[in-house]
């Protein structure tokens, strides 16, 4: 607000004349929003003088964010909200709303940003008829220098399968990196036809030469576990991951000319896009990558390349030992704490961290007794099962199907997640949000379970924008010789759905045990700010 | 680099003498083209760049002037000449060379011919970090009539005994007949950890393995192993389940004891041994993922040393080693190229027939009122007028004269038909000469 005042009076004037000339009312917030718009105009015009190529990128931007103003608001309200939280931290304040403030908005207020922003966009124009790029498909990088215009975060490309701009992009830039495209297989649900199905059958290796020369052996083994399921759960693939990176390290010489610290990351950008080929990224995996990569980048130039790859080494075995071993420790003694003696524990799937935690607390000769809840096809429970009657815990082994049933003899339900969003909402294993919810009925408190380094700063508020579908023909089941759904490509309206995750709200959750503490839901992007500064 | 090829074509091929006595095996012509040819075509394919040849000196000199060889395989072919005398097996040909063995090796037999999609066969290598994966097919049965042999009786092979998991891809169980005294028995330690397992005895073992690279390290130090078929692979599906790879078993069969004491020395050569191996133990016990249910133990049973098989089910799988498969190959060996069956440099006259099954190779002259059906002539060779060749396989620069008739016969190289020979499922040598009115009875094969 301070800054407000100090701008021009005659700013202002511009502003109320033009917003009179449009015949409106004018409201203190909306005199607030188009001084700001002037003042991007005019920063803008600045712009235009020194860098063209700025210019053409804020144009595009312009036009997207025109193209992208019609969609329901819903959709824009929730890409400013992310914006809105990892913006640094000089957005004035009154730009930067919490997602709490966003919604209650009104028409003629988006009207007004609207038109505003075309006013800026129409003044800044050298005449050229840009085409309106791919909706959303715009850089954000500009974020530092026009921190004041609402910035449109580009949309990840896994979540546009249905436009086929987006997907040319995709495939060009694949056969630039000499990684194959998998290509989708069988017919998809039409609310989920924005992203991938890949079939199990046809793995990606088929397209890769055979004794792999693009792609590292280590990544090519990587990925086909990936895709065949044989790593599976989100801290497995991270640490596969780190160990695949760690064999890449080792077996990397810097080329001549060049430096390790910019080269060692352009060479894992192929590999990171063929593993998200064979399966899509999970958040801990995309925070793991993101650590590399700045650890990668922030090596000195003098440094000797075997004291880097040293350095880089030890790095990952630290984030490994930290952010997953030590965390998983931590994790576990709290949660002791919450596990009293006569408890009956619901758990769902198999959840590596849920697993250890039950075992150290049988360790620690807490008397418990555990419901392990499961669902097809993936059956995971049963793994769970088997290393908790392992280890001695008595366990009783129940379908999804019958949650409700078994709900009243339950004294606390412990779940795990794949990540936690930055609006507090979990993403988990599909089914999850159903336990929450059935719990939350019988009034059962619900505990996460989940390392800092899952945390993710997407939001996502269905299971609809952004999830996994996985392969189709695993629905199918032979009972007795007889496989029903074997030609279910023959039946033009049959569609087979698989997903992998669900989100659950965070009405449901009553606490989220992490290594930092035990926290609320809602207290998620509280950490991530933490994070950040620290990092 | 991932794998490193190998083609072992020192074989003598001693099940085809015939045939052989001549032509070393890696170049019998098989659909105009010398027997490697194949496999090294398959391995192009796929992609490999490099390959170890280990053959003899002659095939090597054979190599050097084939004009098939020099223009069609771009590959970078290393060849290692190995001594002739026969003596030498296969695992004893690994260890010769061990020195050129940087990474894990793609062994191949110089008498495959196969269709196979190899990242079925190596994925499977690379999914489960297995010591070894090879290539199986289902035999198919013979039905071409081979000549030189009296009647329709095969003479009797050994069985091998195949055993696989549930899903088909684990092999847990591998003899031959001949080791096989007094019945099948298979170890408590398999059945206990794979209750269901599958016995097939149908299948043809194509000869291509994928080994890890400990496994030639272990070849070294054991200079008992010769074979790799015979005797490396049993070995190493039997050590999957020795009581001293896995940390908690009870007492065994008798049978162990006497082997324990040599597998106790060689063991820790043969066990995985990467540099991370905690930390890929850490990811597999996070991993919710067995590959078997219905008992206590992890994934594997904790095993280190893993065996995988990819049984083909469709599409072509040969092993040129006998006569009958040979013939079989002639016949399906042009599937597997995309040449016009007729070589244009052929020089065939307007009025003969030329079936559309049959092969002509380079620089034939077919003469006219010749009929040609299901055949394959060889290079450089002079068909003259009113013969009519049927299921048959001429090689090189051969010549049949006038007015004869071929039927269901391998005429090798260099021979000549004398003008109005009537052949009928024969096998005529290497520079042979058939009289001219000559009846040659059925079955006969006639050489130096």
């Amino acid at each position: 607000m301070a800054d407000s005042g100090v701008t021009d009076g005659n700013e202002k004037k511009g502003d109320i004349e033009r917003a009179k000339s449009e015949g409106k009312e004018l409201t203190k917030e909306e005199k607030q929003r188009l001084r700001k718009e002037k003042k991007q105009q005019k920063k803008s015009k600045e712009k235009k003088d020194d860098k063209a190529i700025q210019e053409s990128g804020k144009e595009t931007k312009g036009d997207s964010s025109a193209a992208s103003a019609p969609q329901p608001s819903t959709q824009s309200t929730a890409q400013k909200a992310p914006s809105a939280v990892p913006a640094p931290v000089s957005v004035p304040a009154p730009e930067a709303p919490t997602p709490a403030d966003k919604p209650p908005k009104s028409k003629a207020e988006l009207k007004a940003e609207r038109r505003a922003r075309q006013e800026a966009e129409r003044a800044s124009k050298q005449g050229k008829k840009g085409d309106p790029g791919p909706q959303g498909a715009v850089s954000k990088s500009k974020a530092a220098t026009n921190e004041l215009q609402p910035v449109v975060k580009r949309l990840p490309e896994h979540i546009q399968v249905d436009n086929p701009d987006v997907l040319k992009k995709l495939a060009k830039k694949l056969e630039r990196q000499q990684i194959p495209l998998r290509l989708d297989y069988g017919y998809k649900v039409s609310l989920f036809s924005h992203l991938h199905q890949y079939s199990r059958k046809a793995p990606l290796t088929q397209q890769l030469s055979i004794p792999s020369t693009v792609i590292h052996p280590a990544i090519v083994r990587l990925g086909l576990q990936y895709s065949q399921g044989i790593v599976a759960g989100s801290n497995a693939r991270s640490i596969a991951l780190l160990h695949a990176f760690k064999q890449v390290i080792r077996d990397y010489t810097t080329p001549p000319n060049e430096e390790l610290s910019r080269d060692l990351v352009n060479r894992l950008k192929p590999y990171i896009s063929f593993l998200n080929q064979c399966r899509p990224l999970s958040a801990s995996m995309g925070n793991a990558i993101k650590y590399v990569k700045k650890e990668i980048s922030n090596i000195p130039s003098q440094c000797k390349e075997e004291e880097a790859k040293r350095k880089l080494l030890t790095c990952i075995e630290w984030y490994i030992k930290e952010k997953i071993i030590l965390a998983a420790k931590a994790i576990a003694e709290s949660s002791i704490e919450k596990i009293s003696d006569g408890d009956v524990i619901l758990i769902y799937g198999c959840s590596s961290l849920v697993n250890h935690i039950l075992c150290e607390a049988l360790e620690k000769n807490r008397k418990f007794r555990v419901i392990v809840v499961d669902s097809r096809p993936r059956l995971e429970g049963r793994e769970a099962l088997r290393r908790l009657v392992q280890r001695g815990i008595s366990c009783t082994y129940v379908l999804i199907s019958a949650v409700s049933y078994i709900l009243p003899e339950v004294s606390k339900v412990f779940l795990g997640a794949h990540a936690l969003l930055a609006n507090g909402y979990v993403m988990s294993r599909v089914g999850t949000s159903q336990i929450a919810l059935v719990a939350k009925a019988f009034n059962v408190p619900v505990l996460v379970c989940c390392e800092t380094y899952k945390f993710c700063e997407r939001v996502q508020t269905d299971s609809f924008v952004s999830n996994e579908l996985d392969d189709p023909d695993d629905l199918i089941v032979t009972r007795n010789g007889q496989t029903q759904l074997e030609n279910w490509q023959q039946e033009p309206s049959l569609g087979l759905l698989n997903l992998v995750y669900d989100v659950t709200p965070p009405d449901f959750v009553d606490l989220v045990i992490t290594e930092l503490g035990m926290i609320p839901c809602t207290s998620v992007p509280v950490v991530l700010r933490v994070k950040n500064v620290d990092q | 680099m991932e794998l490193q090829a190998v083609l072992m074509a020192a074989g003598g091929g001693s099940r085809m003498t015939d045939l052989t006595y001549n032509t070393p095996k890696p170049m019998l012509p098989v659909g105009n083209k010398p027997l490697m040819w194949y496999p090294l075509n398959l391995l192009e394919r796929v992609g490999f760049e490099e390959v170890i040849v280990i053959t003899t000196k002659e095939v090597q000199k054979m190599m050097s002037t084939d004009s098939k060889m020099k223009r069609d395989i771009k590959m970078k072919m290393e060849v290692v000449c190995v001594p002739e005398d026969g003596d030498m097996g296969t695992a004893d040909a690994l260890r010769h060379i061990q020195q050129k063995i940087k990474t894990d090796i793609l062994v191949v037999s110089c008498d495959l011919i196969t269709d196979v999609a190899l990242h079925e066969v190596v994925d499977l290598f690379r999914a489960h970090n297995a010591t070894l994966a090879m290539l199986m097919s289902k035999a198919h049965e013979f039905t071409e009539t081979v000549p030189g042999q009296k009647g329709k009786k095969r003479t009797a092979e050994q069985r091998d005994f195949v055993g696989v998991d549930q899903s088909g891809k684990r092999l847990l169980f591998m003899a031959n007949e001949a080791d096989l005294e007094d019945g099948l028995s298979v170890r408590k330690s398999i059945i206990r950890k794979h209750p269901r397992m599958h016995i097939k005895t149908g299948l043809v073992d194509a000869h291509l393995y994928c080994l890890k690279k400990a496994v030639v390290d272990f070849l070294t130090e054991n200079k008992s192993i010769s074979s790799i078929r015979g005797e490396l692979v049993p070995y190493l599906v039997r050590k999957q389940f020795s009581k001293t790879t896995n940390s908690q078993k009870v007492k065994e069969d008798l049978e162990d004891q006497t082997q324990k004491k040599n597998d106790c020395s060689t063991n820790h050569e043969l066990l995985i041994s990467s540099r991370d191996e905690p930390l890929l133990q850490l990811a597999q016990e996070r991993s919710c993922w067995n590959d078997h249910r219905g008992d206590m133990s992890e994934a594997y049973h904790g095993g280190k040393l893993r065996c995988y098989v990819h049984i083909m089910e469709q599409g072509l799988c040969y092993r040129v080693n006998t006569l009958a498969a040979y013939i079989e190959a002639n016949r399906q060996a042009p599937k597997l190229f995309e040449e016009p069956p007729v070589h244009p440099s052929a020089v065939i006259s307007e009025r003969c027939q030329v079936g559309s099954d049959s092969i002509i190779g380079e620089r034939c002259q077919i003469a006219e009122k010749t009929s040609i059906k299901r055949s394959t002539i060889g290079i450089s060779s002079n068909v003259k007028e009113k013969v009519k060749v049927t299921n048959s396989i001429v090689m090189h620069s051969v010549t049949i004269e006038e007015g004869c008739n071929i039927q269901g016969s391998v005429i090798c190289s260099n021979a000549i038909i004398g003008r109005g020979a009537d052949l009928k499922y024969c096998l005529v040598g290497n520079g042979q000469r058939i009289e001219p009115e000559g009846k040659t009875q059925q079955h006969e094969h006639t050489q130096s």
